[in-house]
């Protein structure tokens, strides 16, 4: 594995020979149709029951969709996410051996007006979206991304979950229900508003403005990602949903991975690659399509017709370094051409992980990041590479107006002087930065008091986002609310802090 | 009209900082990077390349100005390279002269009695690189020993920690990940000396910006025998991101440092080599095995997996032939 000319045995090299009359490695009578994965050649009959086979076996085999309980379903238009469709809609159809017992809905988001799409572009997609929702015949909601500028602040603000459930009460559930009458509350709810949401174009300029207040591509994918998010969890709240699924394939979710450690997201890899994410607490997000490839993918939508849309995103039509999300994309994807296990192996990876959160025992109080939701991974010790960075900030800029270089570090080692967690600002407020601000000593970016209260705010992932933005100003009126109040608590609790007894374990603010 | 260094604002700034985008003038660049080591070091090796110098003049500056007491020495290993290891050695030799530390050179020859050259000559190009490496960890070790060192200081640069983050990423190895982003490795079992890595977080630009205005000397060639190395897939990789954007590589050791592994994830015991003594998860160490390999003239031996065979390796038994036909170096 550690030589680029690896040589394959065994297995490999006898794939090599594509044989068109094989025959299917399962039945071992009809003659093949896919290689899925070398040596693994699959008729069609095989490769279908393969394929559904897959998704229940994910469900089944993970336990977190309960009878009866609604599930919304983001749809993106992709090949992968209108799979996933298409697998609910047959365990759900009326002669689907062994039925799905959920019930679904379908959100898509138009991120059209982040995309400066015309309106026109907009509702001819839409059109198209709302023709393939409709035949499904689950309730669906198409919701323009521009409604994030109108969400509450509660979407930031972790809500309690709904009591953790044992093992044993998913049996309990399940029996409950088949001894119900389940054929009422099966019949997915009727489809409701048919029309397409009408946009503000004010609303499509102030998003606008947010997105080009972001100046490159990287952050613009990670802050789009991070509202479409919002949007997600505001919509299931909204119509009552407590499951989201999403659509992320093998594939996909080997690059995010990858991303996400160029984002310095590490600490938040489990829940953004595993198969269930509980950041938000009452909306859980599942990814059933995480064992499928791309590749696996494309065959069955191909060979059983399932339909997807081209939706254009952020990156469509540009370079391949015009992002990380893009570069590591083409990475993974072109080192998978030559080594086939590569997607497998990060893959593999992923499912090693778990999320950080310094004590597990108060794992649900630590303090979360305004935009992400992750647990804060910034307060570290001295010995990290964020300590690291903020000692070269700070011993790249002027410390005192006019001080020469000898008086400052022989006497005064540095250490004391600085705040490693990048926590002070919070407790001190904007006073204190406005203070330093000549001196520029507390926070580099002084001049910008927002964006760097803001900063205090967000975890280390998050803040890279920020720091690629000119101004913080566009932001949604719910993060900046929401960011006011978290202050305003910080503060209370820095007046009473010496009232507080047992301030070492549960603190975050006091340094 | 001259930029004015972001710290003194008094001089004219010489350079932007990859790290953190600031200007700064060539003093200020000095002190700035010769204290973020300062903090990175709490509490020596040299291949002539420029972290080893730049590690072996910040050392020794800093052991000075701070008195930290310690008695640096220098520990070079000779791989048997010719036309790459042999300048570089020169390199080496004419730093210790002018810093006056002691210099130790061991050699993959007196060690395992097969230099570089003669293994490449009987593996080819192919897992090279393999050999190299392993061999290359014990002989520091046993240098270590022989010196009666407590301490190894490693060149490794930020860049080099986040190309093993990525590269372990892609090869799955979860106990590697969790280890590589530590500073200094646990001091365990004998004969394994602890290693730091003081430079851990500076960035190779920048050292390369530091040799340069120091006028330090140094030798600068790539391996002559590793145009194949997996890792430069990690490597190109991360020169690619770190042109979109230069904070990357800070911010995949913050990832590095952030990951922990769920429970119940199986990971390799440390136990001990029962030929050599040397630490090692599996009964034979891996330089053992290879050695055998080489030895054996079966120099796959060592690459991929063939824990089975390792009890008849102890035992000193003969492979069979089916055993052997796999293992023989590819004829050309």
């Amino acid at each position: 594995m550690c030589q680029v000319d690896e040589d394959y045995h065994g297995d490999l090299e006898r794939a090599e020979v594509p044989n068109v009359s094989k025959k299917c490695v399962k039945c071992k009578e009809a003659s093949a149709a896919v290689v899925i994965r070398a040596g693994d050649a699959y008729c069609r009959g095989c490769f279908k029951e393969y394929f559904i086979h897959k998704f229940r076996a994910m469900l089944g085999k993970n336990r977190i969709i309960f009878p009866g309980e609604k599930v919304l379903l983001a749809v993106s238009g992709g090949p992968s996410s209108c799979s996933m469709l298409s697998q609910v809609q047959k365990g759900l159809s009326r002669n689907a051996h062994k039925k799905l017992r959920f019930i679904p809905g379908i959100v898509y988001i138009d991120e059209g007006g982040a995309l400066g799409q015309s309106v026109e572009e907009r509702m001819k997609l839409g059109a198209e979206l709302q023709a393939m929702f409709k035949a499904t015949g689950f309730p669906f909601y198409i919701v323009p991304l521009e409604q994030v500028l109108d969400l509450p602040s509660s979407v930031v603000v972790m809500a309690p979950s709904s009591s953790e459930q044992p093992g044993s009460a998913y049996k309990s559930a399940v029996n409950a229900f088949i001894q119900s009458d389940s054929s009422t509350c099966l019949t997915p709810q009727d489809q409701e508003d048919t029309s397409l949401p009408e946009v503000q174009e004010s609303h499509t300029r102030s998003l606008q403005h947010l997105i080009a207040s972001v100046k490159t591509l990287t952050a613009r994918q990670d802050l789009l990602n991070t509202l479409r998010q919002h949007l997600f969890v505001h919509t299931a709240r909204t119509e009552g949903y407590s499951k989201l699924m999403l659509g992320d394939s093998c594939t996909r979710l080997a690059i995010k991975l990858l991303t996400s450690i160029s984002l310095g997201r590490g600490a938040q890899l489990a829940q953004d690659t595993g198969f269930s994410d509980s950041r938000y607490g009452d909306i859980i997000s599942v990814r059933p399509m995480r064992d499928y490839s791309a590749k696996e993918i494309s065959y069955y939508n191909h060979m059983f017709s399932v339909p997807s849309v081209f939706i254009p995103s952020l990156d469509t039509k540009t370079t391949d370094k015009s992002s990380i999300q893009r570069l590591t994309e083409t990475f993974v994807t072109k080192l998978q051409g030559d080594f086939p296990s590569t997607v497998s192996t990060i893959y593999r990876t992923s499912e090693k992980l778990q999320t950080a959160c310094r004590s597990s025992s108060t794992a649900n109080h630590c303090e979360r990041c305004l935009l992400c939701m992750c647990a804060l991974d910034t307060a570290v010790e001295n010995a990290s590479a964020f300590h690291a960075t903020l000692i070269s900030e700070q011993f790249s800029q002027t410390k005192v107006p006019g001080a020469t270089r000898t008086q400052i570090p022989r006497q005064n080692p540095v250490t004391p002087v600085l705040t490693p967690t990048g926590q002070h600002c919070s407790s001190d407020g904007e006073e204190n930065c406005g203070r330093k601000e000549g001196g520029g000593g507390c926070c580099y970016s002084a001049k910008q008091p927002q964006t760097t209260n803001l900063k205090t705010l967000l975890c280390y992932g998050c803040q890279m986002t920020i720091k690629d933005m000119s101004s913080v100003e566009y932001f949604p009126q719910y993060i900046l609310s929401e960011a006011q109040r978290r202050r305003r608590r910080s503060q209370m609790k820095e007046e009473i802090t010496e009232f507080l007894l047992d301030d070492d374990d549960d603190d975050d603010e006091g340094n | 009209m001259p930029v004015l260094c972001s710290r003194c604002a008094e001089r004219r700034a010489m350079l932007k900082r990859p790290k953190t985008g600031h200007s700064l003038c060539k003093e200020c660049f000095f002190w700035a990077f010769e204290e973020e080591v300062h903090q990175t070091i709490r509490w020596g090796p040299a291949s002539g390349g420029k972290d080893s110098t730049v590690l072996a003049h910040v050392m020794k500056l800093l052991n000075e100005r701070y008195s930290y007491g310690l008695e640096l020495m220098l520990l070079s290993v000779d791989e048997g390279i010719t036309g790459y290891r042999d300048d570089s050695l020169e390199t080496v030799k004419r730093n210790q002269q002018q810093y006056e530390l002691p210099l130790k050179v061991v050699s993959y020859e007196e060690l395992y009695g097969w230099t570089m050259d003669a293994i490449v000559k009987q593996v080819g190009l192919k897992n090279n690189c393999t050999f190299c490496g392993v061999f290359r960890r014990q002989a520091l070790d046993r240098g270590a020993i022989m010196l009666k060192v407590d301490k190894i200081c490693t060149g490794h640069n930020a860049d080099d920690v986040a190309e093993t983050v990525l590269m372990n990423i892609l090869r799955g190895d979860i106990a590697r990940l969790r280890r590589c982003t530590a500073i200094s490795t646990a001091s365990e079992g004998e004969g394994v000396v602890p290693r730091c890595k003081p430079l851990k977080y500076a960035y190779e630009k920048e050292i390369v910006l530091y040799a340069y205005f120091k006028r330090l000397d140094y030798f600068s060639t790539e391996c002559i025998y590793s145009p194949n190395a997996y890792r430069g897939y990690a490597r190109n990789f991360l020169k690619d991101l770190e042109s979109i954007r230069p904070s990357v590589i800070i911010d995949i050791i913050h990832s590095g440092e952030n990951l922990s592994v769920r429970e119940g994830v199986k990971m390799p015991v440390q136990g001990t080599c029962s030929r050599c003594g040397y630490i090692s998860s599996q009964a034979l160490c891996k330089s053992c095995v290879l050695l055998e390999g080489l030895n054996r003239g079966l120099p796959k031996l060592g690459i991929g997996k063939h824990h089975r065979l390792h009890n008849k390796i102890l035992a000193q038994q003969p492979f069979t032939e089916k055993e052997e036909s796999k293992l023989k170096p590819v004829e050309f």
